[in-house]
């Protein structure tokens, strides 16, 4: 156990799958960095923040695959070489680049295998950077899992620290189906103890950060911390909340959301995406469904306004989700109480 | 070639002003006080300059995430963009921008743009545009090595040239993409493309505003008399990292210094026109000091400039909701 930045374990979970399995392959803009530059140094970059840095060195250009920008191509040419045997991780740099590829995903990789009446196999990884926080502007910012939990056929990972990180990417390269791992651009840094030898955490099996009696909070990716944080705070009231981070959105589960709502009564989701058909209306119409005798108060949801990521410090501050929002929404459903019938 | 002298000045002033604009905005990043990401325009100057000179604010200009150069090179203020890039309310777009999406639509500017290859096709609509509206306007996308590989990028120069709209595609090739050069990731050449998409192709040196000058008036004449699309391939290179921050380990350690010292736009124009008897040492010294106390004025602005307003958040998502 070696204490390890989000970034240094999404860099070991890809090195020691590509030491285990030499169908891994790495592919995407700059993942190394420096072909065709006039230092001859290789591996300048390791991606633009750094993630992949020094796997080139370690598994030659043959695995490695720096691309043109052309992320229609090379996504489409991930999907198509997970099909026939490679078990590629491409990386889309930020996340809103989907909108240059999307078809390839959504229409392709997702599909093959229901369209093929299940003949197909697509183990493939697609990671990109997602959230706001960078000051880096409306097409660089966006929480975009929603738009990937709504396709059937993708699974959607969302992790919220470093270990969560390095094992369920793990488990992600070894999934075959492909995975959507979004990777919130402002947690590179978050340290934490990360075992050094791989594990994986399974998919759709939620993680309770803390438990209590009196409010539910699901929150995802970065929105976990921020959670925690709230939570530690209301403790100090006598408020005591219990913290589920789902860890994937798809599959998303659902019976731990309901176990715990069963217990409190009341529910805040925190998230960090565009709040129309995200994962806190989501999550919401799930528990009004399943287990609308148990609430004690309506739901809440705490996610940042229906308007692009603004640029200007002050104005990203208040889009985002933050400590103090979510603390005070689990504060309005502490402090509810039901009318009683005249 | 004859250049009228108050183009000259213009031009010069223009180039003058993106250079001391992104030398400065590479210091100030550096105190930490710039927020986002910020990509340089240094060295690139005679090409976004040489290209607009040809237009007027009707013809419609699409840019880039490395975008400063050519909104000066359009017209858009310092002032306004400048406190855009320092996230102010007075900036051109109210600080919800920044420096990856400046625009001004008055002065025929689409906006700078964060996505590669995101220009070229709303190109083919600006074009499409002028070309119904019958003013006499042209339209011209800005894009790098790197973005002429974005399928956007080769689906639109069909589209402009099935449709035969005037779209100038100009090639803005600095050798590299990010930390990647075009030696590797581009394959045949731009001139093959336009060759196979059925335009013209002009090519010049961007490190030459006279080179750029005169072939960016052919491009843009046979785009602006109705006979379709062309394409200029301006063969540059760029001073600075991909974006501030770069530490520029793909390159050859003496490059930029190189380039500096012996490719420098502003330096080729001064030794031509005063040689030429043009214009005068003095005329240009006159210009740089206009430029220098224009460019203080601006950060001095923009950094006592009041913040976005917290209602500010909520406006202009739509036009009407
Ligand atoms: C669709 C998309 N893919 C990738 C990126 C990340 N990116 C930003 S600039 C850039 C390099 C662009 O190279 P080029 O077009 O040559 O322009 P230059 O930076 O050299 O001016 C990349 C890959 C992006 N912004 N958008
Ligand atoms: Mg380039």
């Amino acid at each position: 156990m070696t204490k390890k930045s989000f970034r240094q374990a999404i860099n070991e979970a890809l090195r020691q799958e590509m030491q285990r399995d030499p169908r891994v392959i790495l592919m995407g803009e700059d993942v190394a960095g420096g072909r065709g530059g006039t230092s001859g140094v290789k591996d300048a970059w390791g991606g633009v923040l750094g993630v992949t840095k020094g796997l080139l060195t370690e598994f030659g250009e043959d695995r490695v695959l720096d691309t043109p920008i052309s992320e229609a191509s090379y996504i489409g040419a991930a999907a198509g070489a997970a099909a026939t045997g490679l078990r590629p991780v491409a990386e889309l740099m930020f996340v809103d680049f989907v909108g240059c590829c999307l078809d390839q995903i959504m229409n392709q990789a997702a599909k093959f295998r229901y369209m093929f009446g299940g003949k197909a196999r697509t183990p493939l990884v697609i990671r990109a950077m997602y959230g706001a926080g960078f000051n880096a502007a409306a097409q660089h910012s966006q929480a975009l899992y929603p738009l990937f939990t709504h396709i059937p056929g993708l699974k959607v990972v969302v992790p919220s620290s470093p270990y969560e990180a390095k094992g369920l990417l793990i488990e992600a390269i070894r999934d075959d189906d492909p995975v959507i791992f979004l990777e919130n651009k402002v947690m590179y840094d978050d340290e934490e103890d990360v075992p050094d030898d791989p594990y994986t955490i399974p998919f759709g099996e939620a993680n309770l950060t803390r438990e209590g009696d009196d409010v539910t909070i699901v929150a995802f990716g970065r929105m976990v911390n921020f959670a925690n944080q709230a939570a530690d705070r209301l403790e100090k009231d006598g408020i005591s909340c219990t913290v589920i981070d789902p860890r994937t959105t798809s599959p998303l589960d659902a019976a731990t959301i309901l176990d715990c709502v069963n217990e409190t009564g009341r529910l805040v989701i925190v998230d960090e995406s565009s709040p129309r058909c995200n994962m806190a209306t989501d999550v919401a119409a799930l528990v009004a469904e399943e287990a609308f005798d148990a609430l004690k108060a309506p739901i809440r949801r705490v996610t940042p306004p229906h308007t692009p990521v603004p640029f200007a410090t002050v104005l990203e501050k208040l889009y985002v989700p933050d400590v103090e929002k979510i603390e005070a929404a689990v504060r309005s459903v502490a402090a509810y109480r039901v009318k009683e019938e005249a | 070639m004859q250049i009228a002298r108050d183009i000259l000045t213009r031009s010069y002033r223009s180039m003058r002003t993106i250079r001391d604009f992104e030398e400065r905005l590479h210091v100030e990043f550096a105190t930490g006080d710039i927020p986002g990401f910020v990509h340089l325009y240094c060295g690139e100057e005679a090409s976004g300059v040489g290209v607009c000179a040809h237009l007027t604010d009707t013809d419609t200009i699409a840019s880039t995430h490395r975008g400063h150069g050519h909104c000066i090179a359009k017209g858009v203020g310092v002032d306004g963009m400048m406190a855009e890039i320092y996230g102010r309310r007075s900036g051109v777009c109210r600080g919800k921008g920044g420096s990856m999406h400046i625009a001004d639509l008055s002065l025929g500017m689409l906006g700078a743009n964060g996505i590669v290859g995101g220009g070229p096709p709303l190109i083919c609509g600006a074009a499409l545009s002028h070309k119904t509206l019958k003013d006499g306007a042209v339209a011209v996308a800005f894009y790098g090595d790197g973005a002429s590989n974005e399928g956007s990028t080769l689906e639109s120069l069909n589209l402009a040239s099935v449709w035969k709209v005037p779209a100038v595609f100009v090639v803005e090739d600095n050798g590299y993409g990010e930390a990647t050069g075009a030696s590797y990731a581009v394959a045949g050449n731009q001139k093959d493309r336009a060759a196979g998409f059925g335009m013209p192709y002009f090519e010049c040196d961007g490190n030459d505003f006279f080179s750029v000058y005169e072939t960016a008036g052919e491009a843009i004449e046979h785009a602006r008399k109705g006979n379709g699309p062309a394409m200029l391939h301006v063969h540059l290179a760029r001073w600075y990292g991909h974006f501030e921050g770069d530490a520029m380990t793909y390159r050859a350690a003496d490059e930029v210094a190189k380039l500096r010292a012996e490719h420098d736009c502003l330096v080729n124009f001064r030794r031509k026109v005063v040689g030429a008897g043009l214009l005068e040492d003095s005329d240009l010294d006159t210009i740089d000091t206009a430029v220098k106390d224009e460019i203080e004025a601006a950060v001095v602005a923009a950094r006592k400039a009041p913040l976005p307003e917290d209602a500010d958040l909520m406006k202009d998502v739509y036009v009407s909701y």
